[in-house]
């Protein structure tokens, strides 16, 4: 029986352009460039100048805040220039480029962990450093997700729900890398000194599910866990219901509900940290849409910019309508290919024409898709129709502040309406008023 | 370098089902179409032209308001053939055009577009037309003619009005028409209510389409369909008694069609369930004790109006809900 939750839609899942092709590696670019700012919490502060020599690994960027994850460089060579830069959500932020020297010195200081003669602030600390952080997409830093659940966590999740369309980087990991992400699944359990860590891959990944089997553990401390095809099952609030029926309470963290997740390539990087010491440096993008000559999975150095993803692809069959950073549902829209790639940079797509019909007047039908598709329980027709002129004590009622923003409601309405424009509108609206008070 | 000049930046999601208005309404016209052809087989050609001529009206109502009051053009989304086809099926076939053309101006004027337009009439349209026609030319709304009787295409009907099985269950006796023939529809009454069997393949259709769930559909037919079990009103034993309540005037037309109007019926999943089963048991009650003998319809519109309130006790519990803790009572006495 697969697991799943109450809601959600089932788009096309576009996947087979790339869930079929191996993980190509992407030869490290000439100059990388590392924005400040790859996860949710306080930028990092540079601790390199430019005419450093940097080696392959070593930290150059910090922060003392709480919620912050240090940067590192993810070549050798020498600091060029610390400017702001591009980069993929919006404007520019401040960057360390770093000229390649083609030598991948690595930091003399970076060797295996062993986690048996490490205290838990210890691991804390190792993961901290090593930058990681939720590779899903969201880039929240897994050192703080791991200090604020022990004790309180007896759920550890693996995410492998992977329920964006198109999208097949951790699809492939599981398939090439599966030690990587069973062992990643051990150490976790260690951490969290949890009996169980549960695996949760959805059944549209059938080839994965054999390749995971092989590596489980005896001991059961690693069990896999299939879940329906469905958008939006890689929610974290909703692979937590779908592996253990707990529902996060409205406004708080997954470990007040007794749950920690971690996406699958999170626990891959893991696992690499342990048994070799390195530091969040690459990533692996899926680059697909019907604009991509041919559609690849590739691996590439964090801080490659954007643009030689494509040339790797083939480039463009037509100049692209629409370039996307992440998946098709909750990605980012692009206009320049400068950017570069970043932690939680898991899909980079771009479409020949608009995949969304739009109306020129659009209507409410009434139909409540949209009311059946929310994956929260809200009811987003309403809560679009009190967006912008309504009273905040409506949007309110109708638990606006709830939404996640997945998207769902918008792809079903078959009248087209922009509910997902008017819901962030509606946000907004409510989450000044609360400032105000 | 790569051609960039044509990229767009919006907001996600950057991808659409590929459902529109438009497609819905199409499948709910496909599924009607069993219906109005088994109309008229039993009716003949009359029953094709009263469907066309307000087909037609309905379309040119919509057109000619949106066009006086310079409104955008919203024919194209093919709501106003649903509202014609569905007036013209709760007619008699001898209805007079002339009236078939009124029913519509009422109803896709005044129930649908003063409250403007698709969407927004909290009254089903084909149900507020028919109800307005009921109440202004109740001997042609009641004037049912024999089955394959030849009536004039386009002329008015001389016919004498005979029993349909709905008159017969109304002074509590089994209609005179065998089980079968109901179900097929070889029996009096409204253009496209008299085969259940034709409007239950439309209601396959919508519910393959995923035009339509089964929450409403099924909570109105089963209330009828109990209560008509645990209360027969006449003889003849209660399952026979509740197969022919089942089978005859506006039921399956009502629920499959008419009830699950988008627009007039609850959003929120429990609240169909609820509008439903409201449906249920005011049809019910309007054929045991109502004056008319038909209770479908006004059960329909009943409900309609009270959409509203539904929503309100149904809204679906959020993902996530906290019960809020109440505090204990020698707290709160304490505290005063």
């Amino acid at each position: 029986m697969a697991h799943t939750f109450k809601g959600g839609i089932h788009p096309d899942d576009k996947k087979s352009a790339t869930s079929g092709k191996a993980i190509e590696l992407l030869p490290a670019p000439a100059q990388v460039v590392l924005p400040m700012s790859m996860h949710i919490g306080k930028p990092c502060e540079p601790i390199v100048k430019v005419g450093d020599h940097v080696y392959l690994g070593q930290k150059i960027a910090d922060s003392q805040a709480p919620v912050s994850s240090p940067i590192h460089a993810s070549v050798s060579g020498t600091v060029v220039a610390v400017e702001p830069r591009p980069y993929s959500f919006g404007s520019e932020i401040l960057s360390v480029v770093i000229e390649n020297d083609f030598k991948d010195e690595k930091d003399p200081s970076i060797h295996p962990l062993d986690i048996d003669s490490m205290t838990s602030e210890e691991i804390v600390q190792a993961v901290r450093e090593a930058g990681i952080v939720g590779h899903g997409g969201a880039t929240f830093p897994t050192s703080v997700k791991i200090s604020s659940g022990l004790g309180k966590v007896d759920a550890v999740i693996i995410n492998g729900a992977e329920c964006e369309p198109y999208v097949t980087s951790d699809h492939r990991i599981m398939l090439e890398y599966p030690w990587e992400v069973v062992g990643g699944g051990k150490l976790l359990a260690k951490i969290f000194g949890v009996p169980e860590v549960k695996l949760g891959v959805e059944l549209n990944k059938q080839d994965a599910f054999p390749k995971l089997q092989e590596y489980l553990p005896e001991d059961g401390t690693v069990k896999l866990y299939p879940l329906v095809t469905k958008y939006p099952q890689g929610s974290e609030k909703h692979i937590i219901k779908a592996l253990t029926g707990r529902e996060v309470p409205s406004g708080k963290l997954p470990a007040d509900a007794g749950a920690a997740v971690f996406n699958t390539d999170t626990a891959a990087a893991i696992y690499r940290l342990f048994t070799t010491g390195m530091p969040a440096i690459r990533r692996i993008v899926t680059v697909s849409g019907s604009a991509i000559a041919n559609p690849k999975n590739l691996e590439c150095r964090i801080g490659t910019p954007v643009e030689n993803l494509i040339d790797a692809c083939g480039g463009f069959v037509a100049p692209p309508n629409k370039l996307i950073m992440g998946g098709p549902m909750m990605g980012m829209p692009q206009y320049r290919l400068d950017i570069p790639v970043m932690k939680g940079s898991n899909g980079f797509l771009a479409f020949c024409k608009d995949e969304c019909t739009t109306e020129e007047h659009p209507a409410c039908i009434r139909c409540g898709k949209c009311v059946s598709a929310c994956p929260m329980h809200l009811m987003p027709t309403y809560i679009y129709q009190c967006s912008d002129k309504g009273e905040v004590a409506d949007l309110e009622y109708y638990n606006t502040l709830d939404c996640i923003q997945c998207g769902a409601c918008t792809y079903v309405c078959p009248a087209k309406l922009p509910l997902m424009q008017g819901i962030l509108v509606a946000k907004q609206r409510v989450m000044d008023a609360r400032k105000k008070k | 370098m790569y051609d960039l000049s044509q990229v767009k930046v919006s907001n996600s999601p950057h991808i659409r089902s590929e459902d529109n208005t438009r497609q819905i309404m199409l499948d709910v016209i496909i599924a009607l179409v069993p219906a109005l052809a088994l109309a008229i087989f039993v009716f003949g050609a009359r029953a094709l032209v009263v469907t066309a001529v307000s087909v037609i009206g309905c379309v040119f109502f919509e057109w000619l308001y949106n066009k006086l009051l310079k409104k955008p053009c919203t024919i194209g989304n093919c709501s106003a053939i649903v509202t014609g086809m569905l007036l013209a099926y709760t007619l008699p076939v001898t209805a007079p055009l002339w009236m078939v053309l009124i029913g519509d101006l009422f109803a896709i004027v005044i129930v649908k577009s003063l409250f403007g337009g698709i969407g927004k009439n909290f009254m089903n349209p084909a149900l507020g037309g028919r109800a307005f026609l009921m109440a202004s030319y109740p001997v042609f709304m009641t004037m049912w003619s024999k089955v394959h009787t030849a009536l004039p295409l386009f002329g008015s009907c001389d016919v004498t009005s005979s029993a349909t099985p709905l008159s017969f269950l109304k002074e509590g006796r089994l209609p005179d028409v065998s089980m079968t023939d109901a179900a097929l529809g070889m029996v009096g009454g409204c253009i496209g209510e008299v085969s259940a069997l034709a409007l239950l393949v439309g209601g396959v259709w919508l519910l393959y389409r995923r035009v339509i769930s089964l929450r409403i559909p099924v909570a109105f037919i089963g209330t009828v369909a109990v209560l008509t079990l645990i209360f027969p009103k006449g003889d003849g034993g209660a399952f026979t008694w509740m197969a022919y309540e089942l089978l005859s005037g506006g039921l399956m037309l009502g629920a499959i069609f008419m009830a699950t109007d988008y627009a007039s019926s609850p959003v929120t999943p429990r609240g169909q369930i609820i509008y439903g089963v409201g449906c249920g048991v005011l049809t019910v009650l309007i054929r045991y004790f109502g004056s008319y003998p038909e209770g479908v319809s006004y059960a329909i519109l009943i409900m309609n109006c009270c959409v509203f309130l539904i929503e309100k006790i149904s809204q679906p519990v959020k993902f996530g809900y906290v019960k809020p803790v109440k505090a204990p009572k020698a707290e709160k006495e304490a505290a005063k």
